[in-house]
Formats: C-alpha cells, structure tokens, sequence
C-alpha cells in the first residue's frame, strides 16, 4: 500500500482551506444578506421566514415608517457633523503633525508626550466629562457641542507626524531657496505629498464621526438634534423597541450603512492597505 | 534666539493651536471637572462649581467599594459581567482575527480580495446597526433559533435569559444551589457562588456580536506583520521539512510577538468599555447580567442623577483600563529584558 501522495495531500488541503473560508464568509456576509432582504418584508415574513433572505413579497412599508421616523432629518444631521469633524480633523490634525514633526521649537518633546499621554485616555471615560464640560460651556444641544468634542482627536495628529518626519528635508530646502514661508512650505510643497496619508485620516474619521453613538448621546437631548446613530437607536432601545419591529429596524440599520459601504468600496485600497506591496508576487 | 528661530517657534505654536485647544477643552478640562464631580454632591442642577456644591472627600467611592449596599453590589455584578465579557472575547477574537490573517495572507488563494473585504466588512459598520442586527439573530423567532429549531432542539429567549451559563453547566451535573461558604460570603455585594455563574445567555449573544465585529479590524493590523515576515525565513522552514502548522508555530507566531500584544492590549482595552451595545440591546437586563460598569456608569448619572457616583465609575473603570496597561506593558518589557540577556 502507498501512502497518498503528496499532491493528494496537497489537494485535501487546499479543499479544506476553502471550505473554512467560505464558513466564515458566510458567516460574516450573511447576516448582512438577511439584512437586505428583511428590509423588504412584512413583519409576519420577517417573524416567520428568519432564514430566508427573500421576502415572499417585495414591501417597502419598512422605508416609508423610516420617513414618517424623521428619517432624513437624522441623516442631515449625521452629514452636518460628519462634515464638520472630518475637515476640521484633518486640517488641524495636519497642520499639528507638521509642527510637531518639522519646526524646532522649545516645548516640542513636551507637547509630543502629552499629546502621546491623551492619547491613552479611553474614551468611554470621557461620556459623562462631555457631558459636563458642553452644560458648563453652553454648548450642550447645539451643533458645535456635537461637532467639537468628536474633532478633538490625537491619533490622527500622531499618524500625520509620523508622515511628515519620513519627508526629506531637501523638498523643504528646495522651496525655502525659491523664497516659500513656512506657512506656503507647509501649504503647497509639503502637504500635497500626504495625499495618501490625508485619505487614510478622511476615511478614518469619515468613519468615526457617522458611526459614533456614545458622544453624540450625550451632547444633546432634543430629538431635532439627533443623528443617524442616536435617531435609530432611540427606535430601537426607545418607545418603540420592542421587538417585533425588525423590517423597520433592519430597514434603518441597512439605509444607515450604504454611505459608509460606499466609501469603504470605493477607497479600500487605503484601508486595506496591508503592505502587501512590499512582496513580490 | 535669531529671527528665524522666533519665526518657527511661532509658527510652530500657531499651527498647534487649534490640537491643543480641543485638547485642553474637550479632553482635559472634562476630566479634571468629573474628578471634581466624583468628590461631590452635585445633583445635576445648575452648575458643579456653584456655590450649593460641596465636596464630600472619598463618599461615593466608598459607597461603591466599601459600604455594603445597591451601589456596591451594581458595580460588583458589572465588573463580573465585563470580567467574563473580557475573557470570553479577547482570546476568542485574536485567535480568529490571527487565523483569517494567516490564510488570507497566502501568496496563492483566488478570491483573496473578497474575502478579506467579507471578513473586514463588519468593522466599518456602525455599533447601532450591528446591534439592529444581532437583535434580530438572537431574537425569539431569529435566525440563531430558527438554526437551532431545524436541528430539532428549543432555542432559549436569548436577550431575556439571564441565567449564567457556568450555573447551567453545573445543574446539569447536579449542582444546584451554592455551598453554603459560597453562598454567604462574596466580594463588592456579590456572592462567590454568583461570581461563578459565568456570563449569562444574553450576555454570551453581545459577546457573539463583540468578536463578529471585531476580529476583522485586529486581522487588518495582522497582515503587515505577516507580510513584513521575511520570505527566506519560510522558505527555509520549507527545505527543512516544516508542515504548515510547524511553520506557524515556530516562524509565524515568534515573528508576530510584538503584533500579538498589541492585539491583545487594544482589545482587553477596548473590551472594558463596551457600552453600546449594552446601551442599544438590553440595557444592562436581563437581571443586570449585562450591565457594564461603562453603562451602569452612564446609567447612575444620566439615569439617576446621581453624578458623583457615576463618574467615580467612571473613574475606577479608568483605573482598571490604567493598570491592566501597566501590567501588559511590564510583561512586555520583562520578555524583552529576558531575550536580552
């Protein structure tokens, strides 16, 4: 008797390797199938049917309670904020990084280690300090209060001066001789090469501010004010939660995660970066 | 100092502003007014600082750890809950997030790309949609008990069920009621014999929702590591006869030690703070089997008023996150003395 080959081995191998990854690809998608398809079924279908991603019949009764919920009043919301913390976060994330990376001043190695020290602050923490400092500060219920505490973010000056350091001093140099102030160096010499980076820190706190819950609930009260996450979250912890609901509740998880799909679709070549191109194929 | 220099130093200082200025007003400043809150008697009315406001020393510190009562026995049975939360997801999670890693990692796989995003997807999605959704599969007539129900077996009310799961595996070998030393004596209001009831049915459905969503942000920080490993030194594992899980065990895992424990401390880091989910989910309910000392904390302030207290929770949660980071860091720190010599 021979022992099964080698490529007889190989090919058993290779058979149960799939058969694990396409396990955990259906484990990791279908849920998501089963959110689609609920979206578009009667709650009796949703109730009954739990497996089947198909609706018996196509109903869009899910998406018209979601209007009649204020629905785009929340998703207004999310963009304002959204809007907001993204810009404001990437450019003075940006221009933090620059100084910390780049200019020499006293106070640098000290500014660096607090900024590194905050960094560690778990978040979690800060819910019922927010809520103090915005009702100190007048600003709890308004857009700033929502806006700002989100935009306060030192991982992302940390990622921008980690960039600006691997910048070769020469381009600086290069531009200083042609008569370029810091402020013009910074502007149209320096920063235009972060492209790849400044995309990571758009897409990281893109990501952030839609899909955070926990600060932008304690910013504000008023129902006028809320986002997508906190609007749909009061469906379904509120009044209204109380189970059966599951079409309207899939309905809003699916609506409120289109944006972030697409533009996790459309960039993930920088957010699956892996360094893979470091390895030749 | 020349005019250049001042020139920078200025600069410097301008375009650090607007960081520092979020920092000192949304980061720090908060911190040192809860600390102040946590050492009062602020009810919520008006402000902390006004004059009706006293300090009250160490009080609501001492009625959580100390004085026997509600308040100690909430923040025993949420530091239990999280305690189990922790220990059931980090490893569950790191495990998973490491073996995607290693095989989507392969030089030869078709399909690579898709299943790293299938694999990753879950970690864009936001906490309210992922609970949404676990809502549903654990639901009553969801699709876990629908699973189950095809299998010819009764599915429990997964969200309502707060009997602990070690409980359950103990009265099936007949141990029913605690020994009586279990019983009557516990630590922070909370009996041993309760300290070992292990997470509960609903607790076990968030944990699900915690390692489905998780474990496919810690495979992205795996790959680099992975692909940062030196291509000869696999190779020469090969020419040494080294099967596939030689070559993991002794080239991968070695070379991924210092990705591991980051792994590991972003998720025992993130694992305390869970509150979303319980937040959206259940609300610390069943029988406060999932309560969370983030959301109990949330919980006695906004819910109760009672502010000192609740930010004291959230203090001693910021020590416990302070100190497991400490330790980590020391374990780290000790490998790397004992490589050196």
């Amino acid at each position: 008797m021979r022992r099964p080959g080698i490529r007889q081995r190989r090919l058993i191998g290779r058979v149960l390797l799939y058969l694990a990854l396409a396990f955990f690809a259906v484990l990791y998608i279908y849920p998501f199938l089963l959110d689609i398809g609920t979206a578009f079924k009667t709650e009796a279908d949703a109730a009954g049917h739990p497996l089947n991603p198909f609706p018996q019949h196509w109903v869009l009764t899910a998406f018209r309670e979601l209007e009649q919920e204020d629905f785009l009043r929340w998703l207004a919301n999310s963009v304002v904020v959204t809007v907001f913390v993204t810009l404001g976060r990437v450019l003075f994330d940006s221009m933090a990084g620059y100084a910390l990376a780049r200019l020499r001043f006293r106070g640098r190695g000290g500014l660096f280690a607090a900024i590194i020290a905050v960094m560690a602050v778990p978040g979690v923490v800060l819910l019922i300090p927010t809520f103090l400092v915005l009702k100190e500060l007048n600003l709890f219920n308004t857009y700033p209060g929502m806006i700002l505490p989100l935009m306060t973010d030192a991982a992302g000056v940390f990622i921008m001066r980690q960039f600006f350091l691997s910048v070769h001093p020469s381009i600086e140099e290069a531009a200083k001789i042609d008569g370029a102030g810091i402020f013009r160096t910074f502007w149209s010499v320096v920063l235009p090469m972060a492209r790849p980076q400044l995309m990571t820190l758009t897409i990281l706190s893109f990501q952030g501010s839609w899909n955070n819950f926990s600060t932008v609930l304690v910013a504000h009260e008023s129902p006028s004010l809320d986002t997508l996450t906190t609007g749909v979250g009061r469906l379904v912890s509120g009044q209204l939660g109380a189970g059966s609901q599951y079409p309207l509740q899939l309905a809003a998880a699916l609506a409120m995660t289109i944006p972030v799909a697409i533009v996790f679709f459309v960039f993930q070549k920088y957010i699956l970066r892996t360094g893979e191109g470091a390895v030749k194929e | 100092m020349s005019k250049v220099r001042r020139q920078e130093t200025a600069a410097a200082w301008l375009m650090s502003a607007p960081v520092i200025a979020l920092l000192v007003v949304f980061l720090v400043a908060p911190i040192v007014m809860a600390a102040w809150v946590s050492i009062s008697d602020w009810t919520g009315i008006g402000s902390p600082f006004s004059g009706g406001v006293h300090a009250v020393g160490l009080k609501n510190y001492g009625a959580l750890l100390t004085t026997p009562g509600l308040p100690q026995q909430q923040l025993g049975q949420s530091l239990r809950n999280n305690l189990y939360y922790v220990i059931l997801v980090v490893p569950i999670q790191t495990a998973l997030a490491l073996g995607l890693a290693v095989i989507v990692s392969r030089q030869r796989l078709a399909g690579r790309g898709f299943f790293r995003t299938a694999y990753y997807f879950p970690s864009i999605t936001s906490s309210v949609a992922v609970s949404i959704l676990f809502l549903y599969i654990f639901g009553t007539t969801g699709v876990i008990n629908a699973i189950i129900g095809n299998l010819g077996a009764h599915g429990p009310n997964w969200f309502d069920d707060p009997n602990g799961v070690l409980h359950m595996v103990l009265s099936g070998l007949g141990v029913t009621s605690a020994p009586s030393a279990m019983a009557n004596h516990g630590f922070l209001g909370v009996s041993w014999w309760d300290w070992l009831a292990g997470p509960s049915v609903a607790m076990v459905a968030v944990i699900a929702l915690a390692i489905w969503t998780t474990s496919g942000t810690f495979m992205l920080i795996f790959l680099p590591a992975i692909y940062a490993i030196p291509g000869d030194l696999t190779e020469a594992a090969i020419m040494d006869g080294a099967n596939a899980w030689q070559r993991f065990r002794r080239v991968t895992l070695p070379m991924l030690r210092p990705t591991l424990f980051l792994v590991l401390t972003l998720g025992l880091i993130g694992t305390w703070q869970v509150f979303d989910q319980i937040y959206l989910i259940t609300q610390g309910n069943p029988a406060g089997t999932t309560l969370t000392p983030a959301f109990l904390s949330y919980l006695t302030s906004f819910g109760n008023q009672q502010w000192g207290q609740g930010a004291a929770i959230a203090f001693i949660l910021f020590a416990i996150i302070v100190v497991l980071t400490i330790v980590q860091r020391m374990i780290i720190s000790e490998r790397r003395a004992d490589r050196a010599s």
